[in-house]
């Protein structure tokens, strides 16, 4: 195939944290298709039985996994309120510079008290580990 | 009537006439994965998630097991759809795309049926 005409990329613009925002909703969403993998082996270890479904247990419980899993909590976090203006967006809702800008605050806010709150719930005390 | 130029056509550039389900159905996805998700992130801080008997009879118990498959097809297409736009953006050779493109198709199915499969069993072991 023939050379396109390709539009300038990422190195010529200055960085603004709308930038970041944005690649952080796809690195987010990346991480979640990973986590997706992580809970099919989670239903299929409960699904082959309890001595399978415990050496599942044993993994995710393991301190790597534990951190992938706070990983993926705030992944969802964000995905989930970040989305939710993607959502608005594609109805023309909170579209100008000053909402955008507004909006952005809202989202690391909301987002980073969730994932507390939920990491706080999830694992403190109760745990998955056996 | 076409906007696109006869030459254009037999170069196979221009819309491959598909985007806007692509677009709508990521959409749609995402809007019904809002509940989906929520509903599944609760039952795991009150599940006892240790305890095996008490996981697999929730997961097979009522309307549970038709969430869950909703929540996995969901998931997996949404999914699915978001790496294809990424590979498309971001993977310029065309033969590594068209192969990349494929095992996206391809793993998504299989982690789909895989936790379907793994969903169904659970739910069935009662009335086999």
């Amino acid at each position: 195939m023939n050379p396109r005409p390709l539009s300038p990329h990422l190195q010529v613009y200055k960085f603004f944290p709308t930038m970041f925002l944005s690649i952080l909703h796809r690195i987010t969403g990346v991480g979640l298709t990973l986590g997706l993998v992580a809970f099919t082996y989670w239903l299929a270890s409960a699904a082959s039985g309890e001595y399978d479904y415990g050496r599942a247990l044993l993994l995710l419980g393991s301190w790597p996994a534990q951190v992938l899993l706070l990983g993926w909590l705030f992944a969802w976090c964000y995905h989930f309120v970040n989305g939710l203006r993607h959502l608005g967006w594609d109805a023309s809702i909170a579209i100008e510079k000053a909402q955008v800008r507004r909006t952005r605050w809202w989202v690391v806010s909301i987002a980073g008290g969730a994932w507390v709150l939920l990491a706080w719930l999830l694992f403190c005390g109760r745990g998955i580990s056996p | 009537m076409s906007l696109r130029s006869p030459l254009g056509t037999a170069l196979a550039r221009g819309s491959a006439r598909e985007g806007v389900g692509h677009w709508r159905t990521q959409r749609t996805t995402a809007i019904a994965l809002l509940p989906l998700t929520v509903w599944l992130v609760v039952s795991f801080a009150r599940l006892p998630l240790a305890d095996h008997a008490s996981v697999t009879w929730w997961i097979g118990s009522g309307w549970n097991p038709v969430l869950l498959s909703l929540t996995v097809v969901a998931a997996c297409w949404h999914s699915l759809l978001s790496v294809q736009t990424i590979m498309e953006d971001y993977i310029h050779q065309h033969t590594v795309k068209y192969w990349s493109l494929l095992a996206n198709s391809g793993g998504h199915l299989l982690v789909g049926a895989g936790a379907i499969y793994a969903i169904l069993r659970i739910a069935l072991r009662g009335a086999a």
